[in-house]
């Protein structure tokens, strides 16, 4: 991937040489669904955002008059329970909803972390090189040579649950992605004339690397982000459906999920209808960032 | 030979590096939880019984010797003792370690036996409808959370359609959900694998040789896309094996599987911190030891890796 990165213009170049650019008409493809993506991503936020106005009914009351009820338009309540109530009588697709406030949380969260740490050490590691590089590489494939969940259960089940305990172990479990990507982008552009320029008139390390190579790196850093918010989504469920995440009663897909285990037999709509948004925002969000990635960075690909 | 020596040992070391920090980072973790001496006794102990069983645990020496102590006791598989089993940690875990073994090798081989044709058919018939279902059907499951695919197939395939049994370890159909959930995101990982690698090899001219010696397709397959489509499935497959031992964790706690993922759950529920050390300390064992064996059979699947 090294010698793909061309000599002049770094952040533009390598779409224009993608396939999915030259292909003209799959470019566009690519470019359309890649904004679809985004405006889902886009859509989630609001929603999160606007829980509160777009929720039919508060997620955390209880009615055990209208416990398991199925999804019906008028409950025995008088109102409408679209996708049915839980084991507690509360609306499952207002607690879906507000799911979304946690979810894109800890998720968005967990990027910030993942990716202020690992683009730095990822940088740190290209730019000096040496030693330093060493450590980093060496830290790097002993946490890639390990099923993290493992170690985040451990972390998590000594420190007990909580929101910030959840966000950092989510988010050092990803930092391993952006410093692979950022490291061997780095060390290219390390090599580039510009930067002896830089450095011949006088500017800093952290000059060159703030003006010059963070902007060069800026496509794949967003790539990488994206995987990873799905990523991130994905391992706060389990987390939480495994009882390490969030706590009940706040709403999370993962606690939902778990919460509705026990009624399988009689009341499948708890587990299922968050089951399916989290499944379906995982595999938008991921195919996004596999869009983005053919459209921004085809370099990418072997990663 | 001296290459291969060196080979080995560069891989050895990174394989001990591993073993090394999981060990310190389970360690200071652990020191981090604070005092479990109050977790160890009853709570109107006296403070000289709570002296006497700290010292007993060595927990009043300086934290660098109980750092040396933790290690050379590990490496011998002391643990130290399960409050809740009330047996070594390390015979808990050995006991439970079956289970897992038995699901995840049936999951993995499961995995291979469908993704690999799955794989291959999609490759040759390229962009046909059965390759487009194939590869859909393998985007979601390779994006779909582990845990809610077990739940999924216990209301459809167990729930309302009876063929299986929800929970549990007994004859072999305990066994089909908890495998096909276990192994779905590695079966969907293969078949996208073995489908690009085999149109790699298709691409290639011995290929275009064989075609114009008038093979039929099949026998171009078969006798000379295979071998050569082997090797990147090989390494990814091993990779697969290892995040299997990751994804044991859900898999046992959803279909109740007595193996050592669920004992790990119910021993942080338990505070039973001895056997979450051993089971993390033993998995990172196994995931490395794994990952060693795969790089060995890579070179001796590929000429090409072994250094001269």
């Amino acid at each position: 991937m090294a010698s793909s990165i061309p000599v002049s213009v770094p952040a533009e170049l390598p779409a224009a040489e993608s396939p999915a650019v030259r292909g003209g008409a799959g470019a566009r493809r690519t470019r359309r669904l890649v904004i679809a993506g985004g405006c889902f991503v886009v859509a989630l936020t609001l929603i999160a955002v606007a829980a509160p106005w777009l929720a039919p009914q508060d997620p955390l009351r209880q009615t055990l008059r209208g416990r398991l009820g199925k999804p019906t338009l008028a409950a025995a309540d008088g109102k409408a329970h679209l996708l049915g109530t839980d084991h507690l009588g509360r609306d499952v697709l207002s607690r879906v909803i507000f799911g979304t406030r946690v979810s894109l949380t800890v998720g968005f969260a967990a990027v910030l972390v993942g990716g202020i740490l690992g683009a730095s050490l990822g940088i740190l590691a290209g730019y000096r090189g040496g030693f330093a590089d060493s450590v980093v590489m060496t830290v790097a494939d002993a946490q890639l040579a390990f099923p993290f969940i493992l170690l985040a259960i451990g972390i998590i089940g000594v420190l007990g649950p909580s929101f910030p305990t959840l966000i950092v172990v989510i988010g050092l479990s990803g930092w391993v992605g952006y410093a692979r990507v950022l490291r061997s982008q780095v060390l290219v552009l390390r090599s580039r004339e510009f930067v002896d320029a830089i450095h011949a008139l006088g500017g800093s390390a952290g000059r060159v690397i703030l003006r010059h190579i963070l902007p060069n790196v800026l496509s794949s850093l967003v790539v990488v982000a994206t995987l990873e918010l799905a990523r991130a989504i994905v391992l706060e469920a389990t987390l939480s459906f495994l009882g390490l995440g969030i706590q009940p009663p706040t709403p999370s897909w993962g606690v939902m999920v778990q919460e509705g285990r026990e009624y399988l037999d009689s009341a499948w709509w708890i587990s299922t209808f968050p089951g399916v948004v989290l499944m379906l925002t995982s595999l938008v969000v991921s195919r996004t960032g596999d869009w983005l990635r053919d459209l921004l960075d085809p370099t990418l690909r072997g990663e | 030979m001296r290459g291969v020596i060196g080979f080995l040992a560069a891989k050895l070391l990174r394989a001990l590096v591993a073993v090394w920090l999981v060990t310190t980072v389970v360690f200071v973790v652990m020191r981090l939880s604070g005092d479990p001496v109050p977790l160890l006794l009853p709570p109107d102990a006296p403070t000289s019984e709570m002296e006497r069983v700290r010292r007993e645990l060595g927990l009043d020496r300086p934290l660098p010797v109980q750092y040396l102590k933790f290690v050379g006791n590990a490496l011998r598989g002391d643990f130290g003792r399960s409050i809740h089993f009330r047996e070594p940690a390390w015979s808990v875990v050995m006991d439970r370690l079956p289970a897992t073994l038995e699901l995840g090798l049936t999951a993995f081989g499961l995995a291979l036996v469908v993704a690999v044709p799955i794989g291959m058919l999609s490759a040759i018939k390229r962009n046909s409808p059965v390759d487009q279902a194939a590869m859909g059907v393998a985007l979601i499951g390779q994006s779909a959370p582990t845990f809610f695919l077990g739940i999924l197939f216990i209301l459809t395939l167990s729930l309302w359609a009876g063929w299986f049994p929800t929970s549990g370890r007994g004859s072999w159909d305990h066994l089909v959900l908890p495998a096909l959930t276990l192994g779905a995101f590695s079966m969907a990982s293969i078949a996208r694998l073995t489908r690009s690698a085999v149109l790699d090899v298709l691409r290639q001219d011995f290929v275009r040789t064989a075609r114009a010696k008038g093979l039929p397709e099949v026998a171009v397959v078969m006798k000379h896309t295979l071998k050569n489509a082997a090797l990147p499935v090989v390494t990814i497959t091993g990779l697969q094996f290892g995040t299997l031992l990751g994804g044991a964790v859900v898999t046992e706690t959803i279909f109740a599987w007595p193996g050592i993922g669920r004992l790990a759950i119910q021993s942080i529920a338990n505070r039973d911190y001895a056997v979450v050390q051993c089971t993390v300390f033993l998995s990172a064992i196994l995931f490395i030891v794994l990952n060693f064996a795969i790089d060995l059979f890579y070179g001796v699947l590929d000429p090409r890796v072994r250094p001269r």
